[in-house]
């Protein structure tokens, strides 16, 4: 862990404002900010340890344990609403309540004529989910891996 | 000769499998042995017939959509790559009457060009206002964007070069331009196709903006939900090469909290603090980013100026109505038929938006409540519709207009529930600084639960906290949940029995 902590603050330190970009990227490759980081976050960046803990507390993106294999989110704002995506959201916890596949909501993905909207992983989108297209995408994500 | 394909990279086509289409279209290219350049353009904005895959013919652009990767075969059996007939053939996009009858101005090469390449933004228009910019003295420029009645697009509508005009006359050795891309209300989109669609719009527009205030240095936040838009920004950067002289901008990534939307929050953000509100004043253009004088604009604001420089400040603002100048790209979303961008001037209704364009609900029913603005907006039942879409008309109906996203909702939706949403939307949301939205929206929907339990005789209670909340918070989460919830009482009391 130590060396990917220096490699990435090495890539930051100089920014201002540098503690975002450097937590984005630790949880990019370790999938997590681990508690273990934050006294050698907050010495690479003269903060206090509170600073830095108060700082991945308060955003919803950072977490700190390790994710599940797979995390989908499921859009929940008005928009998708409008278009069933509480029944969507019912029916993907329901789907997910055993396995390693977590469902987190998301308030807005910016599909939102064409929801209800799903993320995988933060990577893959897809539109216009019906219970049945979910339990597909799932399935798709059982045999990739 | 090699022909050219338009395949939208934008998330929502994404979403609706442009990838898979643009790869079926290269395998299929490659097994006939045609040269084939596949452009991933942004979206036009007509998302019901996403993916929309155009052809550069000798006739000009032939639209096909929306294609799914089955359908690429029977494409090319019918010639597409030639304009051929096929029962997907839409034949001139810009002619369909959804898109003729836009008047699109800060959006018109979205959807039309490749968004990463300098040189055919450079064809296509872009570029030409930061050269005039680059002519002028700053406080011409400022006079320019004054005199156009640009307000800015983010929601609360302050007059864009008043703003820039207090930046330009503040001393300071080091100033700032920042990009407010943290789009996070439900219902808005344009901001995201804009940077995936067209990201040297907004690059041009900063870096005028940066000549108009002797700014060097710019930041664009942008919400950790819009991963495509934050790479199409990054590899925009790196293309621009010297094209932007001194100033520099640098993307930052927001990490999932809908408050950073308000510019104070944001500011804090980008210095890697917690997201929270700050008092004002001293304003941000006095006294912003690190400490120091800063614009900051919405995406579409900064994107309208590149127009304004090029084309003058009268061009501009002779589109719209009384104060409300220009165009506002509309989002039409929600249980529409027919969803998507529209971008028209100020002063249309939204009636015609909802079924001249929207064609109706999706789901066949009546539509009952939209929602304009976000999800700190009013909801609008049906005898409000022909309300003009400006920002005067929409404050004297107790409504905001927002940044334009516009979401429907049929006769199914419980507005009891949509006002239970929204306060819940505000707990989970608030910063926390101030009292009555941390604990108020908390309380709200305590209340909520029990009205909806049949405690009617708290609904006064409800409308006191709603008081408390629009008069006592120190910004618009606190200060605007109440419109939702308000507009749902108001309007839809039956639902609160």
């Amino acid at each position: 862990m130590n060396t990917t902590l220096n490699t990435i603050f090495a890539r930051h330190q100089h920014r201002d404002g540098a503690l975002l970009p450097i937590l984005h990227d630790i949880q990019h490759e370790l999938g997590y900010v681990p508690d273990e980081a934050v006294p050698l976050i907050a010495r690479a960046l003269n903060l206090s340890r509170a600073e830095v803990h108060g700082v991945i507390t308060y955003y919803h993106h950072f977490r700190r344990t390790p994710p599940d294999r797979h995390v989908v989110h499921v859009c929940c704002a008005e928009a998708c609403q409008a278009n069933g995506s509480e029944a969507l959201a019912n029916h993907a916890a329901a789907r997910l309540q055993q396995g390693d596949i977590a469902m987190e909501p998301v308030y807005c993905l910016g599909l939102c004529s064409i929801g209800p909207a799903i993320q995988i992983d933060e990577t893959t989108l897809h539109a216009r989910v019906t219970p049945e297209k979910f339990d597909a995408l799932i399935a798709a994500l059982g045999e990739q891996s | 000769m090699s022909v050219t394909v338009y395949v939208p990279g934008d998330a929502a086509a994404l979403a609706l499998g442009a990838d898979e289409v643009a790869a079926a279209i290269a395998t299929a290219a490659a097994q006939r042995g045609l040269k084939l350049r596949i452009v991933r353009n942004g979206s036009r904005g007509l998302f019901w017939l996403e993916p929309l895959v155009e052809v550069a013919t000798a006739q000009g652009r032939i639209a096909y959509g929306p294609v799914t990767a089955a359908d690429v075969p029977g494409l090319f059996a019918a010639d597409f790559t030639a304009g051929g007939k096929h029962r997907l053939r839409l034949g001139d996009i810009a002619a369909v009457p959804y898109l003729a009858r836009q008047q699109r101005v800060t959006m018109h090469r979205v959807g039309v060009i490749d968004p990463l390449s300098l040189s055919d933004y450079r064809a296509h228009g872009g570029g030409k206002g930061l050269e005039i910019a680059r002519s002028l003295a700053p406080a011409e420029i400022v006079r320019m964007v004054t005199d156009s009645g640009l307000r800015g697009r983010g929601g609360a509508a302050f007059p864009t070069g008043i703003k820039w005009k207090t930046v330009l006359d503040t001393a300071s050795a080091q100033k700032y331009i920042v990009c407010n891309a943290d789009e996070g209300d439900s219902g808005t989109f344009a901001d995201r196709m804009l940077m995936e669609g067209d990201p040297f719009c907004l690059i041009e527009g900063m870096a005028i903006a940066g000549l108009a205030v002797g700014a060097d240095k710019g930041y664009i936040y942008v919400r950790s939900e819009y991963p495509h838009a934050i790479a199409a920004l990054n590899a925009a950067l790196d293309n621009a090469g010297g094209w932007l002289g001194d100033f520099r901008i640098e993307v930052r990534k927001g990490a999932g909290a809908y408050v950073c939307g308000e510019e104070t929050a944001l500011l804090e953000s980008i210095e890697g603090k917690r997201g929270i509100v700050r008092s004002k004043p001293p304003l941000p253009a006095i006294s912003g980013l690190f400490g120091r004088p800063t614009v900051i604009n919405n995406v579409i604001t900064l994107a309208s100026v590149p127009d304004i420089l090029a084309q003058g400040a009268a061009y501009y603002r002779d589109f719209g109505v009384g104060r409300s100048r220009g165009t506002l790209p509309f989002q039409l979303a929600g249980n529409v038929k027919y969803g998507g961008l529209i971008e028209v001037p100020f002063g249309c209704t939204l009636r015609e938006l909802l079924y001249d364009y929207g064609g109706g609900s999706r789901s066949g029913r009546p539509l009952r409540a939209v929602q304009v603005g976000g999800p700190l907006g009013a909801y609008l039942p049906e005898s409000q519709f022909d309300t003009v879409l400006d920002y005067e008309a929409f404050a004297a109906v107790g409504a905001v207009l927002g940044h334009g996203g516009i979401v429907a909702f049929d006769d199914t939706v419980d507005m009891a529930r949509q006002a239970r949403y929204a306060m819940k939307f505000c707990a989970i949301e608030s910063c926390g600084k101030c009292t009555p939205c941390r604990i108020g929206s908390t309380r709200g929907v305590e209340v909520i639960d029990r009205i909806r339990a049949g405690a009617t005789e708290q609904i006064p209670l409800l409308r006191d906290l709603c008081d408390t909340m629009t008069a006592g918070s120190l910004c618009a989460m606190g200060g605007m949940t109440p419109y939702p919830v308000l507009s749902a009482l108001n309007h839809f009391p039956e639902d609160f029995q």
